[in-house]
């Protein structure tokens, strides 16, 4: 609670300064809009905010799911077989060379205007740091345990699922972490290359307007989509990983 | 608080088939283009206690690996199981750590065999399990996870382990060097009386350690390594440490070790 109090003050004095910025040089609301004019845009704009968001929270969460499952098969299949260590990984890594966003113009090509082209977008941004969050992880199991499933007379196969993947969780569910916080620019990105809803369809059109106390807004949700999905992952691992010393991860988010 | 020097009687768990005599024979086996030891011979007796002694590095780890099939030896290497039958599958083995998965229960622990055999433990297995745990002095612990037990309660429960998986041939690799002087007294004591009539091969660095549990105690010695002959103490494991004859079998120990 302390750590919520200690951000709501910080949060208080940065809105103060910019409020008061915007007094002190009275630059027009068309250019910098206080505070208090996004909170009054944020309330005017109440069901177009809702409706937009809802379309890019739906991309957001697809994104994920499908960027965690993908992500989380290709590296149970990479530490699985070392065929496929060898044949894919090389792949894998020249591939992020690549820069996604590139791709977001021929995704919506391929995809059409709709939601599809977004959570493939977002897909590809969070696959990465899931496989090789996980990879890693159920490569660096403690060789002394895996003496042992030796002499127990154990299966690569049951070695994996009952010592190997397990260990891994830890890294796996920081790599989760990763991909909700990069999940959010998959999708606007998405948005902004071609759509006809969401919120990054929003703030190119409120741009174009001179709307830009709703651009602000319309940031303003979906920065606090992002702290929610984070906030609710950390609870998730936490339920998930019970046997792990409980150390706080830095930031408040559960202070 | 039971005094260490004095029996607890924890009565022997019997193996569950015959015990076995195993040597190893002709072992040799190169590391980095040294070799650790060529033409080394190493019997155990069916039911005793053997203690393999030596500086670090020595190999004397390595040896015991080539018994557990973890490190692979060259040829001419023998090793061979008193019927004839190979002896992979056929071990249990112990380490220095305790090797415990802190996302399992102590019963689980003490079940892992079963569990890394794609094998349901039935109610017989686990009530053996049970059993165990409270011979080896953890009874009411099985739910609780290794992170809130002590280092001497967790390598408990490694020895738990190691007994269920009711193998002919034990081997243990240092299994008390990281616990405390009383802890160890012990735990060495827990283990020479639940192993009673088993084949087990023990390495330690303690030359106490060996006198106390051992039946046969080799020294290991030298690069490539040899192994001297065996030496008996008088008496049945786990003896007292305050034993005059265990302490002038130390000195002798010491002087093989220095050799």
């Amino acid at each position: 609670m302390r750590g919520l109090a200690r951000g709501a003050v910080t949060l208080a004095v940065l809105l103060g300064a910019w409020q008061g910025l915007v007094w002190l040089t009275g630059l027009p609301r068309y250019l910098l809009p206080g505070p208090l004019a996004v909170a009054e845009a944020m309330q005017r704009q109440a069901p177009l905010l809702l409706q937009h968001g809802l379309t890019t929270l739906t991309e957001i969460l697809l994104g994920l799911v499908g960027g965690v499952v993908l992500g989380s098969l290709s590296a149970l299949t990479l530490a699985r077989f070392r065929a496929a260590q060898r044949w894919l990984m090389p792949l894998l890594v020249v591939s992020q060379a690549i820069p996604v966003f590139a791709l977001a113009p021929l995704l919506v090509l391929w995809l059409g205007y709709g939601m599809a082209s977004k959570i493939a977008m977002a897909v590809l941004i969070i696959y990465f740091p899931v496989t090789t969050a996980l990879f890693d992880g159920l490569r660096r199991t403690d060789p002394g345990w895996l003496d042992l499933a030796r002499t127990m007379g154990a299966t690569p196969a049951a070695t994996l699922w009952a010592i190997r993947l397990p260990a891994a969780l830890p890294a796996f569910w920081s790599g989760v972490r990763v991909a909700a916080a990069v999940a959010p620019i998959g999708a606007v990105i998405g948005e902004w290359v071609g759509s006809s809803s969401g919120l990054g369809y929003l703030m190119l059109h409120a741009n174009a307007r001179m709307q830009i106390d709703l651009l602000f807004a319309a940031v303003l949700v979906l920065g606090l989509f992002a702290v929610a999905l984070y906030a609710a992952v950390n609870a998730l691992a936490r339920r998930a990983l019970p046997w792990q010393s409980d150390t706080q991860p830095a930031g408040g988010l559960n202070g | 608080m039971t005094d260490v020097l004095l029996r607890s009687g924890a009565r022997p768990v019997p193996p569950p088939v015959a015990a076995l005599p195993v040597t190893v024979s002709s072992a040799r086996l190169t590391y980095g283009g040294t070799v650790l030891f060529s033409d080394l011979t190493l019997t155990l007796e069916a039911g005793r206690t053997t203690c393999l002694l030596g500086p670090s590095g020595v190999g004397k780890t390595t040896l015991l690996r080539v018994l557990a099939g973890l490190a692979d030896p060259e040829p001419p290497t023998r090793v061979e199981a008193g019927d004839g039958r190979p002896l992979g599958g056929r071990i249990a083995y112990m380490a220095q750590q305790d090797l415990l998965l802190p996302w399992l229960s102590v019963l689980d622990n003490a079940l892992l065999g079963d569990r890394l055999r794609r094998r349901k433990p039935d109610a017989d297995r686990v009530e053996r399990a049970i059993a165990l745990l409270a011979r080896v002095g953890l009874a009411g612990r099985e739910r609780d996870r290794p992170a809130s037990l002590s280092g001497g309660q967790r390598q408990r429960v490694a020895l738990a382990r190691t007994l269920m998986e009711d193998k002919p041939l034990v081997l243990m690799d240092e299994p008390f060097s990281a616990l405390d002087a009383l802890t160890r007294l012990r735990l060495q004591e827990t283990a020479a009386e639940t192993l009673a009539g088993r084949t087990v091969l023990m390495v330690t660095h303690d030359p106490l350690e060996a006198l106390r549990i051992g039946d046969r105690l080799h020294v290991m010695t030298g690069r490539p390594a040899a192994i001297g002959p065996a030496l008996e103490p008088p008496g049945t494991a786990p003896r007292r440490v305050d034993d005059p004859a265990l302490l002038a079998l130390q000195a002798e120990l010491l002087r093989r070790l220095a050799a």
